[in-house]
């Protein structure tokens, strides 16, 4: 039950909720508003007729008495309705002792220290353990039969849920960083729990509580009908469900009230319940909008001409407008056009959120749910066969699925995330070959020390025997590309993966890459968002800004800072070098990095015109209103912009970092 | 290991000032994670002075111990051997709450992460007027002060009143460290507070540091396996290996003049480009 808390690095989440209610959540309000109003006014309005002797008993369903009489004649509709305060009452009592009883446990087992912990949890384990009605019953039967003794155990028993979610939510939320951070402050226990630790478990509980409450309610109806509960001559439903009960076979109609009141309350409480927590799960995944009427009403794809005339023939990878789109219609990635040409190492370089990574799953056909992707075209070329297009709709067919595992490896950004932990290397390295290209085990094995070698893992034969764990973080990433490289695949896409390496670890990273590059001529699609390794490690260069693609450059353009589009040029300033040229220094002495102003714009909100112009230094009025040209002077070599080259202002302009 | 020490102010370059008074040195530290078979040391006897006013960038490969030094010196992590000293008193030895209470106001740890070290139901206000006042902080109460904090790291003043979520992962980091300046702490350390942030928006928060190592004289532990980043905010460098400082000496020097070949290899692994 992590619901409440927003996830970890997400950005799409960290917008605000959507403040709408699920139907469910207005239809158990609805009844929960009902039965409230109904325990406030019922007594006054019906309270006489509940208690008035009538001379006709156990009388059926009339116009007069619509659920009938009860034994001394006393109208069960009146009856039923005036129980509705003390049965609400007494189980919102109950509730809150449940629930004050069981956060306080919860929050003292955390509070408490290590020791104190271990033991309580065990403590809470077990009181859950027990059944709650059981507990409740033997409680109830220590103290005097009556009401108070009923809230009391059902409180009692309902407690150790409440603890136990408590503390089990309390240890992730204690575990995060903000948590720390104000331990460091000095900031107490007492304190640290109420203003850093309830607030981000309070929907999670708050669901708890409202489920909670039809329990109780349930419980304290079952004990009231037990005749441990309300006794004579008070009543609540229970109570009343209990009498009716007696002349079930000659007057059924008397049992009918108070049952169907129980039923309603309950479910109303445990619609509050499902409602809040389906509304606590929307707040915290990404908003999925209803798709929009006027999405497709233009085509920006086919606005764009078409830029795949002069491509070579030789070429891996052609895409022609590629368009990522969420199931509202907005696109992620917004009309991308590349090629990556044969022995190629193509870099793609931008920012999280700017659609480099989503343009390079959509090539892999490896979209995650909810996103599909369309194009002019998108083919994979392959001198030997057919090409294969890789937006076409539809179901893959099993020629498919092993073109693609076999023409495109893949290099992930995390090398530890993508072994499987309890798999031995061997058969997770050989998968595709033995899979995919029928290849004999002994066979898959030779080439798969092969490879290993060839990334330059020690002992490659005994590695294939161990498990991804028993290997360091390099040597991780190394098999990781030795598996994508072993099917010799025309494209191998690499997603980030240097990104959360060390340098030294990185170098190695990026020269076996080069050396595979080198050796097999296998192209390569290559994304990050540092300037300094794509410039390494790449012939050419797409920047991606936004969801498009805004300037692809040669490397040695960009180590040079030839750069033509404003925001490339905004990088290249942006991000500080260890080689012998120092960043300008300014009037105090400081060197000082150009910073990028704001933000980029989410891909709901981009401007009609340049995606980049809020935030570009060269900017004019043109750039806010009109989609910038594409300057394209040879294949491969393109800028998207209005003032190509303009960068006069970069210097001048203060930025709101450096005041 | 005998103790290295950072060469006076005087080999710095222009705008810094630095002084020889240390704020806190790290005296022949061990720290050793595990029982029994599984026992394993991290600092192998770590000298490290961090002098008042200047920057120290602390680089070395993940599993170096840097992190671990970090939590040694802000007192998460309890030596095995050496003292930690503190204006020349040894702080490992202090227990008492009060104790612990001024030791942790003193040296002040900026997390890694700016998308997890803010508390998302609290209001940037709150968020530092938690750090003036742990005990009754209040955002109407330090009003001023918190505005006078948001200013040091380039905020307006109506950032007091919204929430983590409706800043950027700059903008969040220089929230934090906001909230480290509002202790006014003898020492910051920032533990790799630029590798979870785009390059446009790690341009910011570095020129922030910049501008408040000039303002306000900060002594900083400044971790990063980002060679090129530690050499744009620090005034010295230490390069560790395998829990064992290799080599310590100003920026100027370690990266343009390395003595050790194990530096060298760093700043070959670190400067794609160069090959």
């Amino acid at each position: 039950m992590t619901a409440g808390l927003p996830p970890r690095r997400d950005r799409a989440a960290t917008r605000p909720p959507r403040k709408r209610l699920g139907a469910m959540l207005v239809i158990g309000l609805a009844g929960l508003g009902l039965l409230v109003l109904l325990a406030v006014v019922a007594p006054w309005i019906w309270g006489d007729d509940a208690d008035r002797l009538g001379p006709e008993v156990h009388l059926g369903s009339s116009g007069e008495h619509w659920l009938g009489t009860d034994a001394l004649g006393r109208d069960i509709f009146a009856r039923t309705l005036v129980a509705t305060r003390p049965t609400l009452e007494l189980s919102a009592l109950a509730t809150l002792i449940a629930s004050t009883v069981g956060i306080a446990l919860g929050g003292l087992v955390w509070v408490g220290g290590p020791r104190l912990r271990a033991v309580g949890l065990r403590v809470i384990d077990v009181m859950i353990a027990y059944p709650a009605v059981i507990l409740a019953l033997a409680i109830a039967a220590i103290l005097d039969p009556g009401p108070k003794a009923c809230v009391i155990a059902i409180g009692a028993a309902g407690s150790p849920t409440f603890a136990r979610l408590t503390a089990n939510l309390t240890a992730s939320v204690a575990g995060r960083d903000f948590v720390g951070s104000a331990r460091l402050l000095g900031v107490g226990p007492l304190r640290l729990m109420r203003r850093h630790i309830l607030p981000n478990i309070a929907e999670p509980l708050l669901v708890l509580l409202s489920v909670s409450y039809a329990h109780t309610l349930m419980a304290l109806s079952a004990l009231s009908f037990l005749g441990l509960g309300v006794q004579l001559p008070d009543y609540d439903w229970g109570q009343l469900l209990a009498v009716g009960l007696q002349s079930l076979y000659t007057n059924p109609v008397e049992a009918v009230g108070p049952a169907v009141a129980v039923v309603l309350a309950g479910l109303s409480a445990s619609f509050v319940g499902d409602g809040l927590a389906a509304a606590a799960e929307r707040s915290s995944a990404p908003a999925m909008k209803a798709k929009a009427s006027g999405a497709a009403e233009s085509d920006p794809v086919s606005a764009i001409p078409d830029r795949t005339a002069g491509v070579p023939d030789d070429a891996v990878l052609v895409i022609d407008g590629l368009r990522v789109l969420r199931a509202d219609g907005t696109a992620l990635v917004d009309g991308v056009t590349f090629h990556v040409g044969a022995g190629e190492i193509v870099g793609v370089l931008g920012e999280s959120g700017s659609g480099k990574t989503l343009t390079a799953m959509a090539v892999a056909r490896l979209l995650p749910g909810g996103l599909h992707a369309t194009a002019r075209r998108a083919v994979l070329r392959d001198p030997g066969a057919d090409e294969l297009d890789l937006v076409a709709s539809g179901s893959e067919s099993a020629a498919t699925r092993r073109r693609l595992a076999t023409e495109i490896g893949i290099v992930h950004q995390d090398p530890s995330a993508s072994f499987n932990p309890a798999l031995k290397l061997g058969g997770q390295l050989t998968e595709t070959l033995r899979v995919h290209m029928g290849v004999s085990r002994r066979e898959a094995a030779r080439r798969a020390v092969e490879q290993l070698e060839f990334v330059r893992i020690t002992d490659p034969k005994a590695r294939l025997r161990q498990y991804p764990h028993e290997l360091s973080g390099g040597m991780r990433g190394r098999a990781m590309i030795a598996s994508a490289l072993l099917p010799r695949p025309r494209l191998v896409i690499a997603d980030e993966p240097t990104t959360a390496l060390d340098v030294v670890v990185r170098a190695e990273v990026l020269r076996v890459l080069r050396a595979a590059n080198e050796r097999d001529g296998t192209a390569m699609l290559f994304i990050s968002h540092d300037v300094g390794v794509v410039g390494d490690l790449c012939d050419r260069v797409l920047v991606m800004y936004a969801g498009r693609l805004v300037e692809e450059l040669t490397t040695a353009d960009l180590r040079a800072g030839r750069a033509e589009h404003p925001y490339t040029l905004a990088l290249l300033a942006a991000t500080p070098h260890l080689d012998d040229t120092p960043s300008p220094e300014d009037a105090n002495g400081d060197r000082r990095l150009a910073a990028i102003p704001g933000h980029p714009p989410r891909p709901d909100e981009r401007p009609p015109g340049c995606a980049f112009a809020p935030r570009c230094p060269a900017v004019s009025p043109i750039c806010h209103a009109t989609p910038p040209p594409v300057h394209a002077p040879a294949p491969g070599l393109s800028v998207v912009c209005h003032l190509p080259g303009r960068r006069s202002a970069t210097e001048e302009k203060p930025s709101e970092a450096t005041r | 290991m005998t103790a290295l020490t950072p060469n006076g102010p005087s080999a710095t370059r222009g705008g810094s000032v630095g002084s020889d008074t240390p704020v806190m040195t790290v005296d022949g530290v061990s720290a050793v994670f595990g029982h029994g078979p599984r026992r394993k040391t991290v600092l192998h006897g770590v000298d490290l002075a961090l002098l008042r006013g200047r920057t120290l960038g602390l680089v070395g490969e993940s599993g170096s111990g840097k992190s671990t030094l970090a939590k040694v010196m802000v007192g998460l992590v309890r030596p095995v051997g050496g003292r930690v000293l503190l204006d020349d008193t040894d702080v490992t030895r202090w227990r008492g709450r009060a104790e612990l209470f001024t030791r942790r106001r003193q040296v002040q740890l900026i997390p890694q992460d700016p998308y997890a070290s803010l508390n998302p139901r609290m209001t940037v206000g709150e968020t530092i007027a938690e750090a003036i006042d742990p005990r009754r902080g209040g955002a109407t109460r330090h009003r001023n002060a918190v505005e006078r904090r948001l200013a040091q790291v380039a905020l307006g003043a109506d950032a007091a009143n919204r929430y983590p979520h409706e800043f950027s992962g700059g903008q969040r980091q220089r929230i934090a460290i906001a909230r480290a300046l509002a202790v006014e702490p003898a020492l910051i350390i920032a533990d790799e507070i630029t590798s979870a942030l785009d390059c446009s928006v790690r341009a910011e928060v570095l020129n922030v540091l910049t501008a408040l190592r000039r303002d306000l004289g900060l002594t900083m532990l400044f971790i990063s396996h980002d060679l090129a980043v530690v050499r744009h905010v620090s005034d010295d460098v230490a390069v560790m290996r395998h829990g064992r400082l290799v080599e310590v000496g100003t920026a100027a020097d370690v990266f343009g003049a390395p003595r050790e070949p194990y530096t060298r290899l760093l700043l070959s692994a670190g400067s794609p480009g160069a090959r």
